[in-house]
């Protein structure tokens, strides 16, 4: 699906936790995510910690977005 | 000569210990066969025995990576075995990668051969189909009754050091490995003969079959981030409560697009997930864990971003066609040009 997006011309920032079946899916912009069942949450976090996390996910997702690319890149 | 010792990979569920609930426990190992090891235990007959059976749960193994692969590895080691069997995983994503990764590890660094089977599309065939032996079973477990004495019979030759065929006469899939052989025909003859029946509209088959990359040219970046209107896209079943569109647990045959006006934050008194592949737990806690609404509004607000989508996508994948999820997707495009939209985050669980 990542793929579609890019190929329609829209930068898409894939956030996910395998990070390999991404990368050979073909995957432009890989955001590492947190856990499969809660990709942007951390239940054993606080509230506050939990968001935080995510919001630094999510910052690094757009970071990706805006960034300009020739190959499949990781924003670790 | 004693018996070939053989180790089977399984995962929690084939363990009997669990579904998705389970889906994290680390590896454990058990004396003699487990579940499917039943049936290899019968195919395998009287040449080889399952000495002992290593579980672990999917998403452990797929989480916690070499970890979870070293693990896995030391509790193999244990029983000395002459080969690893790993699955089948069938089109199960998670399973299939770790199948595939422990045979990898086992033929690298045991230096035994392993097998394992899996259904063509599991994205642990594309990851790891140079590394091992990976033989073709159908999409789910129902095709059991076949996968286990094909699986057992390419085992079997692998111990015995028998000449492995090619990947179609063996039924695994081609690993990209090319080898010279001697034919009867010298190569003009056999292209004219190629090309002749080509013309004729007939069937036959290529010698070089040129490898598919599907690559896309990395869309370009967004300029002004602080103008662009973001969409949010899912892969991991987070939909209004209740389903509305029914949107199926595995194999989803469809795409939902939901509203988001006026929605702050993701409650889970009105939303949850509808993905049958992983535990449902932390996302019915708080589905923004999967679809991270509350984070975009609040970048929203600080004016980081120009403003999230209105309408935000969602699917199940989870063993879902590659061809469906394309065609979900190219019409979720059309429709995000079509309203304006610069950038999408996409989530998968």
């Amino acid at each position: 699906m990542v793929k579609e997006l890019e190929r329609a011309g829209l930068p898409t920032a894939h956030v996910c936790t395998i990070v390999p079946i991404s990368q050979t899916v073909g995957a432009n912009r890989i955001v590492p995510a947190v856990a499969i069942p809660h990709p942007l949450g951390d239940p054993t976090l606080s509230r506050e910690q939990e968001k935080e996390k995510r919001l630094n996910i999510v910052e690094k997702a757009l970071k990706a977005v805006q960034t300009q690319i020739d190959e499949q890149t990781i924003f670790e | 000569m004693g018996k070939f010792r053989v180790v089977h990979y399984i995962n929690q569920f084939f363990g009997q210990i669990g579904g998705e609930e389970k889906a994290d426990i680390p590896p454990q190992d058990k004396e003699g066969p487990i579940g499917p090891g039943m049936a290899f235990k019968m195919a395998l007959g009287d040449e080889a025995e399952i000495v002992g059976t290593v579980i672990c749960g999917d998403s452990y193994y797929n989480e916690k990576k070499d970890v979870a692969k070293n693990e896995v590895l030391e509790r193999i080691k244990k029983y000395n075995p002459d080969l690893v069997i790993a699955g089948p995983a069938f089109n199960a994503g998670r399973y299939g990668m770790a199948c595939g990764s422990v045979c990898k590890a086992v033929i690298e660094e045991l230096s035994i051969p392993a097998v394992t089977a899996m259904y063509p599309e599991n994205p642990g065939v594309e990851v790891f189909k140079k590394n091992a032996y990976i033989l073709e079973t159908a999409a789910s477990a129902a095709g059991m009754r076949s996968a286990v004495p094909n699986m057992a019979k390419f085992a079997l030759k692998l111990l015995k050091g028998e000449k492995i065929g090619t990947p179609k006469e063996e039924g695994y899939i081609p690993r990209g490995i090319r080898k010279n052989i001697f034919v009867e025909e010298t190569g003009a003859k056999r292209a004219v003969n190629m090309l002749v029946k080509k013309l004729n509209g007939e069937p036959f088959e290529t010698e070089y079959p040129m490898p598919v990359f599907d690559r896309v040219e990395p869309a370009p970046a967004v300029e002004d981030i602080s103008k662009a209107t973001i969409a949010l896209v899912t892969s991991g079943g987070i939909v209004p409560k209740g389903n509305p569109d029914h949107i199926e647990a595995s194999s989803a045959s469809k795409f939902g697009r939901y509203d988001l006006e006026n929605i702050e934050y993701l409650t889970p008194e009105d939303f949850e997930t509808a993905h049958g592949g992983y535990d449902p737990t932390y996302a019915n806690e708080d589905p923004n864990r999967v679809l991270p609404v509350d984070a975009l509004r609040d970048l929203e607000k600080q004016k980081a971003i120009g403003k999230l989508h209105r309408y935000y996508y969602a699917t199940v994948g989870n063993g879902t066609a590659v061809a469906d999820a394309k065609k979900y997707a190219e019409n979720i495009a059309k429709e995000l040009i079509a309203d304006g939209v610069q950038a999408v985050i996409l989530t998968s669980t």
